[in-house]
């Protein structure tokens, strides 16, 4: 079980989280003026990498706010754990 | 090859045992290969052997990273059923439990193809709906399936607990009786075999680290950790670790990686008659010829390669088998693994071409691939023969995301393979 520090409360068991996969795939600003492959890209297509992932996690149980992890997909090792609207350390 | 029989295994053990010869050889690669199957799974042993089989294409090599049947193939819990909702899968998964049917004597080797029949129970009215909503479009799509009440289920299923007084009482059970289990190592070294002696080269520690192209884009060959290797076309069947070799060929898939996890328990005389699975509590059961109860937990919930997962998965899974069969809770597990599952958007497979010449795709099964084995093969076989998918699998491109005809299973098969 990943042990996830969660910025506001700290450490906590992943028991309390909630997943919300991969962090910063953001909408388009205008979304009339996206083609299909945009769409498609923005719908269906995730980086999926062997390593370092910035993913968005939920503390559900707790103090119910969402944060961004930076964790390598791996080993699992947790490197940092940032706010919204923080950048990627 | 050296055909297996009971009249072999008697003159064998005239002396001892002692003429039995290796099953596959360890070949070097060669230079170049008419095709080139990435990953020794069951999917891939059986692509290459279809090709050799049916098309007459023997120039083959399958490449894996490890040793043949160490991924997926070997770490799943061996469920085979075709009992899916929509009309594309049903005709996907029924035509690989048409091929389970008479895979052993294909293959000259047993693959304890076992239908024992696979029960879902249903809990509440959604449930009920569901299944029945499947059993009527499985019936219509000329696939086996009916509806038990909780005694008919009971009775087909001994220590299934129907006491009214559960959590989550059984109000029905949807039953498909031609499906079962089948042991896993033995389909990977069935088609390892088989695809051997009609020239198929089984490269094992062999990794793929780079896809060749040329100018015009078309695929020339891969690199390798036991060097380069010329190839005319080939055909990716690497589960979990899919999307890494596509982007090898500069292809990005929708595909994330997830740990699923399964466990097995202290082995015991046999008890169980076929599988349970139950969707709204999430568990699924069977009992190996070993005699261990095998047990499939969900996937974690986040994206990962580490072939494990987290301990709470398994622990809600095993609540849910203790409540459905208080007989088994004071069993002691014995082992606890993961494998590596890559999932689509709707849950359903991609499998044909890619829009790079020369390259093929099977992947994208998720959670239940192993009951596809000798269909996918089969199926990726055809495809890379013929350049182009056969009408089964036609409807199983990469290019339904963007076109927007999902065959959305994501809720119509449930959670649970």
């Amino acid at each position: 079980m990943l042990l996830i520090p969660c910025p506001y409360c700290g450490n906590r068991p992943e028991i309390e989280f909630a997943y919300g996969g991969e962090a910063h795939v953001v909408r388009a600003a205008d979304p009339r003026k996206e083609d299909d492959a945009a769409w498609t890209e923005f719908l269906y297509f995730r980086k999926n990498p062997r390593g370092d992932h910035a993913e968005r996690w939920r503390h559900a149980f707790g103090c119910g706010r969402f944060f961004n992890v930076k964790r390598n997909t791996y080993t699992d090792h947790i490197e940092a754990s940032y706010r919204i609207g923080e950048m990627l350390p | 090859m050296q055909r297996y029989s009971a009249l072999a295994l008697i003159k064998q053990s005239l002396n001892g045992h002692k003429g039995w010869k290796p099953q596959w050889r360890d070949p070097e690669p060669k230079s170049s290969y008419d095709v080139i199957i990435i990953g020794g799974g069951g999917h891939g042993l059986g692509a290459a052997y279809y090709l050799a089989q049916k098309h007459g294409i023997r120039n083959v090599a399958v490449l894996e990273k490890g040793w043949i049947g160490g991924g997926n193939t070997g770490r799943n819990t061996t469920i085979i059923r075709s009992n899916y909702l929509f009309d594309e899968s049903a005709a996907l998964y029924d035509h690989a439990l048409q091929m389970w049917e008479g895979l052993s004597q294909d293959l000259n080797y047993n693959v304890m193809f076992s239908q024992r029949g696979v029960l879902m129970v249903a809990h509440n009215v959604h449930d009920e709906q569901s299944f029945k909503r499947h059993v009527y479009a499985n019936r219509l799509n000329g696939v086996d399936n009916e509806w038990l009440t909780p005694e008919q289920a009971k009775a087909f299923c001994p220590p299934l607990n129907i006491a009214p007084g559960m959590r989550h009482a059984v109000t029905g059970a949807a039953l498909q009786r031609r499906a079962g289990t089948a042991r896993h190592d033995a389909v990977a070294w069935g088609y390892a075999r088989g695809a051997d002696a009609l020239g198929v080269d089984i490269i094992q520690n062999c990794e793929v680290t780079g896809i060749e192209r040329d100018a015009t884009g078309r695929v020339t060959g891969v690199q390798t950790t036991r060097g380069r290797i010329g190839a005319r076309k080939i055909g990716v069947s690497a589960a979990g670790s899919t999307s890494l070799v596509m982007e090898m060929a500069g292809l990005r898939m929708p595909l994330e990686s997830y740990p699923l996890q399964a466990l097995v328990s202290e082995p015991v005389k046999p008890i169980f008659p076929c599988v349970v699975m139950s969707n709204t509590i999430h568990a699924y059961i069977s009992q190996s010829d070993k005699g261990e109860l095998v047990i499939g937990a969900g996937t974690d919930s986040y994206v990962s390669y580490s072939q494990r997962g987290a301990l709470h998965i398994p622990m809600h899974t095993l609540e849910a088998i203790c409540e459905l069969f208080p007989i088994f809770r004071r069993m002691r597990m014995m082992r606890n693994w993961g494998g590596i599952v890559d999932v689509t958007p709707d849950r359903s497979p991609i499998l044909g071409k890619t829009p790079v010449p020369g390259l093929y795709v099977n992947c994208g099964w998720g959670t239940g691939g192993f009951k596809a084995t000798p269909g996918a093969a089969d199926l990726l076989a055809y495809t890379i023969a013929k350049d182009e998918p056969h009408p089964i699998n036609a409807p199983f491109n990469l290019e339904r995301f963007g076109a927007g005809r999902l065959i959305d299973e994501a809720a119509a098969a449930a959670v649970a393979h």
